[in-house]
């Protein structure tokens, strides 16, 4: 056997567990979006529900960490490894939580049609995705190449974020009688200008495990 | 109202703190190498190890760590058929010049070692022998000196009121903390620990841990230790060692957060050694 095999397969174990937490989160996103497209009341529902799923993975994470570093004391690259499993995931948690947000968004705007067409929510929501996919790809290769491409695409999901709220306002001007669908989708759009936000703290943690230093790469 | 304002790069001089950055230089070692035989143990050293700080020394079995700590007293010169090459300063001078007297080097530079070697004597006589033979007779002065060295190994008050039965009643982790006495008494300048900790138990070596925090504010400690995690509690400066040569060193903290060496990463990571 060789030299902290085990830790290793632990370090590896904690890894899988994130990624998996990751992907959880990339998917209530997406439930979250098509809910809202489709006033799908019922999957808004399921995602509130689900996310108790995402917080046990959260609670298992941050205590299978403190448990290595108990059991392990890692120094170096091992100790940044855990460290950085815990801030990526406080950051997935984050992410998992606006989904819920927006269903809740959804719920509220109920079967009323849209004041106008989600393009740009939706243009939002596939980037801040392709985002979070690159930073797990990023942090399961420990890439920073990778990492730095999702935190550049911040600004993309920005000025979408800038420009949609521009609009809504306008249209609250014009139809000031759907003032409230109109804050609804407003709070949409935060949600995922936040959760774009996220990942660019997330592509910092990986830069912070591969080089030892803190990064800002939200300039 | 007369206000003086005091200029940042003045404000260390006004805290009295003028110059804690401006450490001295205890040894430097210059292109040192060592040979056991044809067998070439330390290779083309060169380290600087500043005063009142302390260093430590890690590195797998057989690196050469503790031969490098005993040549820096020259023990190593016990050893049959060893040769060496380059310097050591030990406060500016070479300790291999001709004529300087290793005797005088090792009243400086006292050594505690693996295991605790105290003599079959009494606790007292054991930390008052060195300055005994030091030529110190006047018993008022020999009492003071047991007590002062005896406090300072952070050990007096658990033998104050037994100093004439025989120090080998101590517990292990006593006997170490009566051994670093028995080296304060002849009031050392530097001390040098070779693996001091590894034959005691985790409280014992605890206690001695915060003994060498407490001493390095009046001398220069050099350690070897095999436990890592005790380098990183407890030293400034971290020298790892590999085959004989010096692959990295510079403050423990970057040494134990981010190395710049694969080599250093990987031994203090565990994944060899």
């Amino acid at each position: 056997m060789a030299v902290r095999e085990k830790f290793d397969e632990e370090l590896m174990e904690l890894r899988g567990k994130l990624l998996e937490l990751g992907h959880f989160a990339e998917a209530a996103l997406s439930k979250a979006i098509d809910a809202l497209e489709n006033h799908d009341i019922d999957l808004a529902l399921k995602i509130m529900d689900d996310d108790t799923e995402a917080d046990i993975l959260y609670e298992e994470i941050n205590d299978f960490a403190i448990l290595l570093i108990a059991k392990q004391q890692p120094v170096a690259i091992d100790l940044r490894r855990i460290i950085v499993a815990i801030k990526i995931a406080t950051d997935i948690e984050r992410i998992a939580d606006f989904a819920v947000n927006i269903a809740k968004s959804t719920i509220r705007i109920g079967a009323q049609e849209h004041v106008k067409p989600i393009v740009h929510i939706k243009q939002m929501h596939a980037i801040t995705l392709e985002m979070l996919n690159l930073s797990l790809e990023a942090f399961n290769e420990e890439d920073i190449m990778k990492a730095k491409k999702a935190a550049e695409m911040d600004d993309q999901v920005d000025d979408l974020y800038g420009q949609t709220i521009l609009d809504l306002l306008q249209i609250s001007r014009e139809k000031p009688e759907h003032l409230s669908q109109i804050t609804q989708l407003s709070f949409t759009c935060r949600y995922l200008e936040r959760a774009a936000d996220h990942v660019t703290n997330i592509s910092e943690h990986i830069f912070y495990l591969v080089k030892g230093k803190q990064f800002d790469l939200n300039t | 109202m007369n206000t003086t304002i005091v200029k940042p790069e003045n404000l260390a001089a006004v805290n009295g703190m003028g110059n804690q950055d401006a450490k001295g230089i205890v040894y430097r070692t210059k292109e040192l190498n060592l040979w056991y035989g044809d067998n070439h143990a330390l290779k083309n050293i060169n380290l600087d190890i500043n005063e009142n700080e302390v260093t430590a020394i890690i590195g797998p079995s057989g690196c050469g760590k503790s031969t490098y700590i005993k040549t820096l007293n020259r023990m190593i010169e016990l050893v049959p058929d060893v040769k060496t090459s380059g310097e050591i300063e030990y406060r500016g001078r070479n300790i291999f010049q001709k004529g300087y007297g290793v005797e005088e080097l090792r009243t400086k530079v006292g050594m505690v070692f693996q295991k605790p070697n105290p003599f079959p004597k009494s606790i007292y006589e054991n930390v008052a022998y060195g300055p005994k033979i030091h030529g110190i007779k006047d018993k008022k002065i020999l009492n003071q000196i047991v007590e002062k060295s005896l406090k300072g190994a952070a050990i007096w008050d658990e033998v104050k009121d037994r100093l004439h039965e025989n120090a080998y009643g101590l517990s292990g982790g006593q006997q170490q903390r009566l051994c670093i006495a028995r080296c304060l008494a002849i009031e050392p300048d530097v001390i040098l620990m070779d693996e001091p900790t590894s034959a005691l138990d985790p409280i014992s070596t605890l206690k001695v841990e915060e003994l060498v925090q407490e001493l390095k504010k009046e001398y220069s400690i050099i350690i070897v230790t095999h436990n890592m995690q005790q380098a990183a509690r407890i030293s400034d400066k971290t020298a790892f060692f590999l085959n004989g040569e010096v692959i990295e060193y510079t403050e423990t903290d970057k040494i134990f957060s981010n190395p710049t060496d694969k080599r250093t990463e990987d031994y203090i990571t565990g994944r060899f050694g």
